[in-house]
């Protein structure tokens, strides 16, 4: 019983190491194409364009909400302390910092990420990487690498969008619905909202960016080829994806505190 | 042309090939005919190269597929084609940039002479006119023949089907088997095709090769087969479920697992 479970414990933990250095061998292997094979700047736009366009709105909405609920709980929290005025700041932190990179690469996992996984998937399951392969055409450089540059491309882009959009409604609620001073609210978000703080954020907007786009297109390259594979394929991508970006974001925050 | 020696691909416990030694001569039509599971599709994977063996190898020309730089491969490849089974067109792509893919992908040539090239091989597969439909919007013997002219565009020397037609009804499958013989006489373009149709085989092949278990069982012209005293072969051409290849698939006896009590 016991050393069965050892056993489980010991097969799943080997397996976790084979498929990490799996992802990692391919991802490299795609990246390798980016200074090797002609620049295919234009099929880099189109994932970029379908991705923003694709996440745009849902970031938003997730944004404004965010911004909405840090100021409400915010101002519960520093009104016991009699300190209302730091709201702007707290908000602004909060949201520069972590909750825009990891809300925003979340969201993208959700929205974009998982259609990644199942196109690349279907392409599998219907033959199109091989016929890629069969005209002499490298899936990686051609399907893979795109994709993951996109990510990484869109992703800060996402976030800044959901930081100022975050901030816009933090305002909305703390200055115009709570009653928080206007001039304390703004002074104390330009005074306390530092470059280190903004660079944080983007640092980590690109390396989970990164790693959306490894993980989602890992998991579609590799999925087995049948719909049933597919379809676990894309629930995976979304757990591997969040589970991953949620770890990433502990260790940066722990460099960059 | 091509040529495997003692090829061997194993999926874990299941040997796909077992020892398959065989040959494609050039400018013909060799016909691989196999039942489902026999090893088929394996067999040209490895032909092409998108797959690679366990054991042994397979000779393109006087090139061991498997030492290649993935440099030559792909030089290789553009002397390949391949219709998939299930077509495999490209679906973000419609039909007129599906069949011009390879020619965008590796030639500088101008818009207007890839229109004509395009035009000519949809006409050879009788689809043009369709250039603007989506592979969804295609049937299957409709996308096999765009699959078809996707797979000659850049002028072959050798084209894999799989299982051209499986899935099409009798005239599409009847259309498809005429075009690949007629193309292939036509263009001096040698053609494998793989396939359980028997029918559609022993009409099309110069050289049928009959594979059961991932092994050569039986080789020769057409005729040679068609007239095989062979037990396993009459048995396959004849398509009967009782004779020397087992109805049964399993490897224990029924008895044993019929005892085998669970407790
Ligand atoms: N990727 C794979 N993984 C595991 N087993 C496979 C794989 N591909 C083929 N096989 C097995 O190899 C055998 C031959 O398969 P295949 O070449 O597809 O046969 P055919 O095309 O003649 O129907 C079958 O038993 C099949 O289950
Ligand atoms: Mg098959």
């Amino acid at each position: 019983m016991i050393v069965n479970l050892f056993g489980r414990i010991g097969r799943s933990t080997l397996q976790m190491i084979a498929k990490l250095g799996d992802v990692t061998l391919l991802s490299s292997r795609s990246l390798a194409f980016a200074g090797k094979s002609p620049w295919q700047g234009e099929h880099y736009v189109r994932q970029i364009y379908a991705l923003g366009v694709g996440s745009f709105v849902i970031i938003a909405i997730t944004g404004a909400f965010t911004g909405m609920v840090l100021a409400l709980q915010g101002y519960y929290t520093l009104a016991k302390f009699g300190s209302e005025s730091l709201l702007g700041s707290a908000v602004a932190l909060s949201i520069i910092r972590e909750l825009g990179p990891v809300l925003g690469a979340l969201m993208l996992i959700g929205r974009a990420g998982s259609s990644i996984t199942a196109e690349i998937g279907i392409m599998r399951v219907t033959g199109q990487l091989d016929a890629l392969e069969m005209m002499a055409v490298n899936p990686l450089a051609r399907i893979v690498l795109p994709r993951i540059m996109a990510t990484l491309i869109a992703l800060p882009l996402l976030v800044t969008l959901f930081d100022l959009i975050g901030l816009a409604a933090g305002y909305v609620v703390g200055v115009d619905l709570l009653g928080v001073n206007a001039g304390a609210y703004v002074g104390e978000t330009v005074a306390k909202v530092l470059p280190e703080d903004l660079y944080a954020g983007w640092v980590k907007a690109i390396a989970f960016g990164f790693i959306v786009g490894v993980i989602c297109t890992y998991m579609g390259y590799r999925a087995e080829p049948t719909t049933e594979g597919v379809a676990k394929a894309t629930t995976q991508a979304v757990v591997a994806g969040s589970i991953s970006v949620l770890a990433v974001d502990y260790i940066l925050t722990s460099f960059f505190l | 042309m091509i040529r495997t020696e003692g090829l061997v691909r194993q999926f874990g416990d299941v040997v796909a090939l077992d020892h398959t030694n065989i040959e494609i001569k050039k400018d013909q039509v060799t016909v691989i005919l196999g039942g489902s599971g026999s090893g088929k599709t394996t067999l040209l994977r490895m032909l092409s190269a998108l797959d690679a063996p366990t054991h042994g190898s397979v000779w393109f020309g006087d090139e061991d597929l498997a030492q290649l730089s993935s440099k030559r491969l792909y030089e290789l490849r553009g002397k390949m084609g391949m219709v998939f089974q299930y077509s495999a067109l490209l679906n973000s792509l419609n039909v007129y940039d599906n069949v011009a893919f390879p020619l965008h992908e590796h030639s500088d040539l101008d818009e207007s002479v890839i229109q004509t090239m395009v035009q000519m091989k949809l006409e050879q597969v009788g689809m043009r006119g369709f250039e603007q439909l989506m592979p969804s919007e295609l049937s299957g013997g409709m996308a096999k023949r765009v699959a078809f002219a996707r797979a000659m565009i850049a002028d072959p020397d050798v084209v894999f089907f799989d299982e051209p037609t499986s899935g099409l009804d009798p005239i599409s499958a009847g259309i498809v088997t005429t075009l690949i013989h007629d193309i292939t006489k036509k263009t001096h373009m040698t053609s494998v095709v793989v396939t359980h149709d028997v029918h559609a085989a022993l009409e099309i092949a110069d050289h049928v090769i009959l594979l059961w278990q991932g092994k050569v069982i039986a080789e020769g012209q057409a005729d040679a087969i068609a007239q095989s005293e062979d037990p396993r072969v009459v048995q396959f051409i004849q398509g009967r479920p009782d004779g020397p290849i087992p109805f049964s698939r399993s490897k224990t006896p029924y008895h044993e697992d019929l005892l085998r009590v669970r407790l």
